[in-house]
């Protein structure tokens, strides 16, 4: 093994040095600050986990680490040194392994030739061995306490045998820090205790482990250490045995002074949709009962991945339920498609503008009437003028900041493709109107507009349900609460009862 | 508004700089005759490029054309030899060929196929079908109604005109006027926004290809009547002229963006520059290559242009 200064080396304070050292990392997106002054440290033979809440900048550190982007300042030292340049290649050669969330595995490759493209020297005219390469990966998945045979392709893997590959690429890459995205979110309890013991194992060799994951419990179980980030900033950094989980829940949240909402009481009136034991199991959503009454935003909170989306996309028809009921103004409706939602008059203003909002290349008036083209056509013929009326009407009301509905969607500010996105299902004249992510990567001004127009919505009696990762929006805007965990409803606040704890608790699954 | 016309007028630009050429060196070329023949020969071409137009705006492309187009055309002429009327005997052709894009359609929308596989499928397998079920030969001894359609040769064209003008003007105006144009760009610029807004997505790429398939067996049958025997490898190669006319007119390959105004003008444009070579007394074995330049130079044009416009997005 080449020790090139990573292995611990003991300073005047015999203090040992640790692996890997971040201070002061600053990280913008977009003039949207990620990452503000962040220090870590990585000591050999521990595992320290990274917690925060949905955007406190966990990604983005590790992403960093990594080499896949570059911060705006502060240093990164590895081994003691300092760390000029980072680059995804650097960072494997200084003995940095990634095991990232999302599948970083080529499935159409066989395990062996996965792992040979992680550790194999490079050179395209060199002449492979395959026999070799066969009992590398054996060797190294072996130590990965696995048994997959190397031909087999990654295609075919089950997630966590997935997952034991790229464990195994990491050992094979003799790596000192081994970073973990969220490594158990698809594994079940037995495959979990299996990868604590490589865990374990990786520990033992003098590998440091950053770990980072929303599951409390095994955090306690597994960290040494444990560092909280919270809207881009570190909390703190402490030994695990000494803080408890309500501790970790109050450091995760304890966000200054939120924003003042436009909060206003408007008068609630019947029920405009119930879903009674609403499930789809290809969506991974089970078993969603709720109603929301016209006039009431109702918030629906949770952690990313714990189905959110999913439960919108099933209600709009996208993903139609497979069980259970939907209920529209008293009566049982099947939500089969778009349309059917549609005419309905559900409406839904999906997360990711810029691919599912808003159509760039299209003029903004054909954007706010794209789903609405019966109101102002006429067996299938558009009427220009009522469409560009129409659209100006929008344009106005949502205060949409463009010269004129002619100019394409794409050469708006984000703040304003949302208002399109807004006042196309404002045009259909929905009695249900799902906002999903409604503010997010929006500026500071145009999110506030948001907000009022939505206020403006429930007091002319639309009901709203309103997806958040933003805790003090969800406070700030919502008159009922619902927190999503694993695919289903963790639990119900009332506007007066809700805390960020309480929200956060039931995010992760705990009861209050 | 200059942006939205910029790609028209650079081809309409072309086209001009052409003719003056032609009028200052080889005025014979607007003799009517010569003018007639062109627009004969390149009919199908413009037929086709309106259905290729849409099925590129849509975010697919359709390879199968020229096959399709060979099949559509001996229908016309198996159909029509025993004695079939030749208008039914070519309505027949024109059904035909809508079949034939509706299986590609369907292929593509709702098995979910990549129209380049379905579509190279088809046309080998159309092609190849083709060339067993005739043996390569010909239809020839064809009834004497069926040329020109049993119109007289002078009214003939005229007929041409009028169809090739009311599929433009149908189509263009479609595009922009009917909800379903409206989809169409909807489904080719962001399919899954589109399918999000409610836009039967699926049903839009089915038609495109449907409507393809028809306008190719109208270009087939308007095509065969011309000659007294119709040949069974016609339209070799014919769709590469076709996508070449409406990528050349400013339609996005990628989809979502473009107009049948400009396809109309890259039909003029690359019809007209093959003749003009032997006219200017250049070799015609150089149509092909400045064919293809053309084809190069207007791609460039766009993707620095698009690029340029987008960096000019990101500083405003």
């Amino acid at each position: 093994m080449r020790k090139r200064g990573i292995a611990p080396r003991y300073g005047s304070n015999s203090m040992p040095l640790p692996l890997l050292e971040a201070s002061g990392i600053t990280k913008s997106f977009a003039g949207v600050r990620a990452l503000r002054g962040v220090s870590f440290e990585l000591r050999a033979g521990e595992v320290h986990a990274l917690i925060g809440e949905n955007g406190a900048g966990k990604s983005t550190l590790i992403k960093i680490m990594a080499g896949a982007v570059t911060a705006d300042s502060g240093t990164l030292r590895v081994g003691g040194e300092v760390v000029a340049q980072n680059s995804p290649a650097i960072a494997r050669a200084l003995g940095i392994a990634v095991i990232y969330q999302q599948p970083a595995l080529f499935p159409h490759l066989t395990v062996a030739e996965n792992i040979a493209l992680a550790l194999e020297p490079v050179g395209n005219w060199r002449k492979v061995d395959w026999p070799a390469r066969e009992r590398r990966a054996k060797e190294l998945i072996t130590r990965a306490g696995a048994a997959i045979q190397p031909d087999r392709l990654v295609a075919t893997l089950s997630m966590p045998e997935q997952q034991v590959v790229k464990i195994a690429k990491a050992i094979g890459a003799e790596a000192k820090v081994v970073i973990m995205d969220e490594p158990t979110a698809s594994l079940s309890e037995t495959e979990v205790s299996s990868l604590f013991r490589v865990i374990g194992a990786l520990k033992n060799a003098g590998a440091g482990i950053i770990y980072i994951s929303h599951r409390i419990e095994e955090i306690s179980a597994i960290a040494d250490r444990i560092t909280v980030l919270r809207d881009g900033e570190s909390i703190g950094t402490h030994d695990a045995a000494a803080v408890n989980r309500d501790q970790l829940i109050a450091m995760m949240v304890g966000r200054g002074v939120a924003a003042i909402y436009p909060k206003r009481t408007v008068p609630i009136g019947d029920v405009a949709m119930e879903l009674r034991g609403v499930g789809n199991r290809d969506a991974g959503v089970r078993d969603v009962s709720l109603s929301v009454r016209q006039g009431e935003i109702l918030g629906i909170a949770g952690l990313v991945g714990s189905g959110r989306t999913q439960l919108a996309e099933t209600v709009f028809g996208l993903t139609p339920a497979d069980s259970g009921e939907i209920v529209v103004n008293g009566a049982p409706v099947r939500v089969e498609s778009p349309a059917v939602a549609i005419a309905h008059g559900i409406g839904y203003v999906p997360e990711d503008r810029r691919q599912h909002g808003v159509v760039l290349d299209l003029p903004i008036a054909a954007n706010v009437t794209l789903s609405s083209l019966d109101a102002v056509s006429d067996h299938g013929l558009i009427d220009r003028g009522a469409e560009q009326v129409l659209a100006q009407r929008y344009v106005d009301q949502l205060r949409v900041k463009t010269p004129s509905v002619d100019a394409a969607a794409g050469t708006l500010s984000g703040g304003n493709q949302q208002k399109v996105a807004l006042a196309r299902w404002l045009a259909t004249k929905p009695k249900i109107l799902i906002l999903d992510e409604p503010t997010q990567g929006v500026d500071v001004g145009s999110k506030s507009e948001i907000h009022g127009i939505m206020m403006d919505l429930a007091a002319a009696g639309m009901a709203i349900v309103m997806i958040s990762s933003e805790l003090p929006e969800v406070l700030g805007m919502s008159d009922r609460m619902l927190v999503m965990h694993a695919g289903t409803i963790a639990g119900e606040l009332t506007r007066a009862e809700a805390t960020q704890e309480k929200i956060l608790t039931l995010a992760l699954g705990h009861a209050l | 508004m200059r942006r939205r016309y910029g790609r028209e007028l650079s081809v309409a630009a072309s086209i001009a700089v052409l003719a003056l050429a032609l009028a200052l060196l080889a005025p014979g070329y607007f003799s009517g005759e010569n003018l007639a023949d062109l627009f004969l020969a390149n009919m199908p071409v413009l037929l086709i490029a309106l259905g290729m137009n849409m099925v590129i705006l849509a975010g697919q492309i359709d390879i199968s054309v020229g096959s399709v187009f060979a099949v559509s055309g001996i229908v016309a002429g198996v159909l029509s030899k025993p004695g079939m009327p030749v208008m039914i005997a070519g309505f027949g052709a024109v059904l035909a060929g809508a079949a034939m894009g509706a299986i590609n359609g369907a292929l593509v929308a709702y098995v979910r196929i990549p129209s380049i596989v379905v579509t190279l499928a088809t046309m080998v397998a159309l092609r190849d079908g083709l060339r067993w079920a005739t043996q390569g030969a010909w239809v020839s001894d064809l009834p004497p109604g069926f040329q020109w359609l049993g119109l007289s040769q002078s009214s003939y064209p005229v007929l041409i005109a009028c169809t090739a003008v009311a599929s433009v003007v149908g189509i263009g105006w479609g595009l922009r006027n009917l909800a379903g144009g409206r989809a169409v760009y909807a489904t080719g610029s962001n399919a899954e926004a589109a399918r999000l807004a409610g836009i039967d997505t699926r049903l839009t790429t089915f038609s495109v290809f449907a409507i393809t398939g028809a306008l190719t067996g109208t270009a087939a049958v308007l095509n065969s009547v011309r000659f007294n025997q119709i040949p069974s490898n016609a339209g070799l190669g014919l769709e590469m002229k076709v996508i070449a006319a409406v990528v050349v007119g400013g339609t996005a390959i990628t989809g979502g963006s473009g107009s049948i105004a400009g396809t109309v003008l890259g039909v003029i444009l690359l019809g007209a520059i093959g003749p003009a070579l032997t006219f200017l007394g250049v070799s015609a074995y150089w149509e092909q290559a400045l064919q293809g330049a053309i084809i190069l130079a207007a791609i460039v044009v766009e993707v620095i242009r698009e690029r340029a416009e987008r960096m000019g997005v990101m500083r405003a």
